[in-house]
């Protein structure tokens, strides 16, 4: 057993020392695949604090997503064709500017989480699932027939979006803008989880009725943790975007929706860093194993058959112990 | 005008009903046991009050009525209960069920530490691996930190071991002492009621059949209705 304080710094390490190494030998793909496994870590965290301290299996999460992703395609689509934006009562222009997008991401992602979660959480097991997954669809379907965003074929975007006093051309450069947001949004779930409102949480996911006998309103707690867990996850869309300058509706699509919830499986629900491992091991195997079969998912079903089974603490349960996870 | 007045109140599981007329009334420091023999409602008129289940008739708390009040915002009003069972919050450390739901006053980390030193060597121990008797302090600290005007505790000494009873039984005595704290007691033990409560009330089916100053409730009344 390691603990599991020593496993995190690990992983930091990891994060750190793999793309150093890839920019010091130029494997500049290494550096790019780096910051896909960061950006799906970072929507996964995201979902984790709704999955993991809240308990809410959300499989609706790809929406988020794909409203950060849409909101970056959308600005920086008017941005370079030199358009406005018409909204009907007024018009906005377009920008290139990252930290604009991000905010507008959070924002988008954070209005849309408020009605989704309103209106899921008067619901609860099975019928959240589907709910949310509803909604996931109802933005899949709206992208596939909003032409003037590329509809079904998506939206590809020339240039990547500006950070100030950085060239995100630089695959190191933008990797760093990623993991530092990592960071920065694995802090504040590590003082979150810690504060009143996530032990609050904690417990309206343990024994709801109890928890409002000391004063606590479960369905309050568990929207504000699904607000922020939609602003997090929409985030990474809007990096994922940057990333690939292309956005298309699969950003909703269901499929991702539960790829972010298997690596949270994968790594360890409710554990900090149990998104971030799984995120790793799924991006790893998606390329390794890729290059050898096209059906490289059938070894990860084998492999999410195993955690599931015999390390129901994911991967950072197996190797530190149940802890503070759980199933 | 009393701290909690409940006048009539009726309450029904689906189409059985549970509660035919409870009456009962606390007033501010006071301490009121409420007794019963088993099946007779006393822990469905405590879910009433903390509005767990659909209750009617009058359910007034400080001015407010408990009718228009979801669970939580009756807590908020000062309501702290200690459910029958227990129920700590498992996976969360004591200090975190302690913090968890803890409001400004008096009760703090620290005073429960002093009612009850166990949790405090306890304090990174999570909840799921606490003794029977340990969680009820847990619960009893819980309740307590949300620093109530009522507390209720549901059973509170019910399977524990009788050094861990008289444990409990000598911290609600003193919380009576320490602190102006109301309290609705629901045991069986009519022994430590007797010595702890100001007054008593009795339920016989889901109707409120004796109440009055625990000195008046003689050994007759208590056969016929409590069984002891």
């Amino acid at each position: 057993m390691i603990q599991e304080r020593y496993l995190n710094a690990l992983v930091l390490f990891g994060l750190i020392a793999v793309p150093l190494y890839a920019m010091a030998t130029e494997e500049l793909f290494t550096i790019t695949l780096a910051t896909r496994a960061v950006i799906l870590a970072l929507a996964a965290v995201g979902l984790n604090l709704a999955l993991g301290l809240g308990g809410l299996v959300s499989f609706g999460h790809a929406t988020f997503f794909g409203i950060g992703g849409y909101t970056m395609g959308v600005l920086a689509y008017h941005a370079q064709t030199y358009t406005a934006l018409d909204l009907g009562l007024f018009t906005i222009e377009g920008t290139k500017s990252m930290p604009i997008i991000w905010l507008v991401a959070i924002i988008l992602s954070s209005l849309v989480a408020v009605v989704i979660g309103m209106l899921s959480l008067r619901t609860s097991g099975v019928y959240f699932i589907m709910i949310t997954l509803a909604f996931g669809q109802m933005f899949f379907f709206f992208t596939i027939s909003w032409a003037a965003y590329g509809g079904e074929d998506g939206l590809s975007i020339y240039v990547r979006n500006g950070f100030p006093g950085l060239n995100t051309l630089v695959p190191i450069q933008f990797y760093g803008i990623c993991f530092v947001i990592l960071c920065a949004v694995l802090f504040l779930n590590a003082r979150l989880a810690k504060s009143p409102f996530g032990l609050a949480l904690n417990a309206a996911r343990q024994t709801p009725m109890r928890t409002q006998t000391v004063g606590l309103d479960p369905t309050r707690l568990k929207l504000v943790a699904f607000v922020i867990s939609g602003a997090i996850t929409g985030l990474a869309g809007a990096l994922f975007a940057d990333l690939n300058r292309f956005v298309s509706p699969t950003m909703f699509s269901w499929q991702f929706s539960g790829e972010i919830m298997l690596f949270i499986i994968l790594g360890g629900v409710g554990r900090l860093f149990g998104p971030v491992i799984g995120a790793v091991i799924f991006v790893t195997l998606e390329h390794f194993l890729g290059e050898i079969t096209d059906f490289w998912h059938i070894y990860l079903g084998v492999i999410l058959v195993i955690i599931v089974l015999f390390a129901r603490g994911g991967i950072v349960g197996l190797l530190s112990g149940r802890g503070g996870g759980h199933d | 005008m009393s701290l909690l007045s409940v006048e009539n109140l009726t309450a029904s599981y689906g189409v059985s009903q549970a509660l035919f007329g409870v009456d009962l009334s606390i007033e501010e420091g006071q301490v009121v046991a409420l007794m019963g023999r088993n099946g007779m409602g006393k822990s469905t008129t405590v879910k009433s009050i903390c509005r767990m289940i659909a209750s009617q008739g009058v359910l007034n708390f400080g001015g407010t009525d408990l009718h228009a009040q979801p669970s939580h915002r009756v807590a908020r009003l000062g309501i702290g209960l200690v459910p029958e069972g227990r129920r700590c919050f498992r996976d969360l450390t004591v200090y975190e069920n302690l913090i968890a739901s803890a409001r400004p006053g008096e009760w703090t980390e620290d005073t429960i530490g002093d009612l009850f030193p166990r949790l405090t060597e306890r304090r990174q121990q999570r909840a799921r691996s606490l003794s029977g008797g340990e969680q009820q302090m847990l619960a009893i600290g819980r309740a307590l930190m949300t620093n109530p005007k009522l507390l209720i505790l549901d059973e509170a000494t019910e399977g524990l071991a009788p050094i861990i009873r008289q444990e409990i039984w000598a911290a609600i005595k003193r919380i009576k002492r320490d602190s102006g704290v109301a309290i609705l007691l629901v045991d069986k033990s009519l022994k430590e009621l007797s010595k702890v409560s100001d007054r008593a009330v009795i339920l016989e089916r889901g109707k409120t059949a004796w109440s009055g100053n625990i000195t008046d409730l003689t050994k007759e009344i208590s056969e016929k209705f409590v069984g002891v």
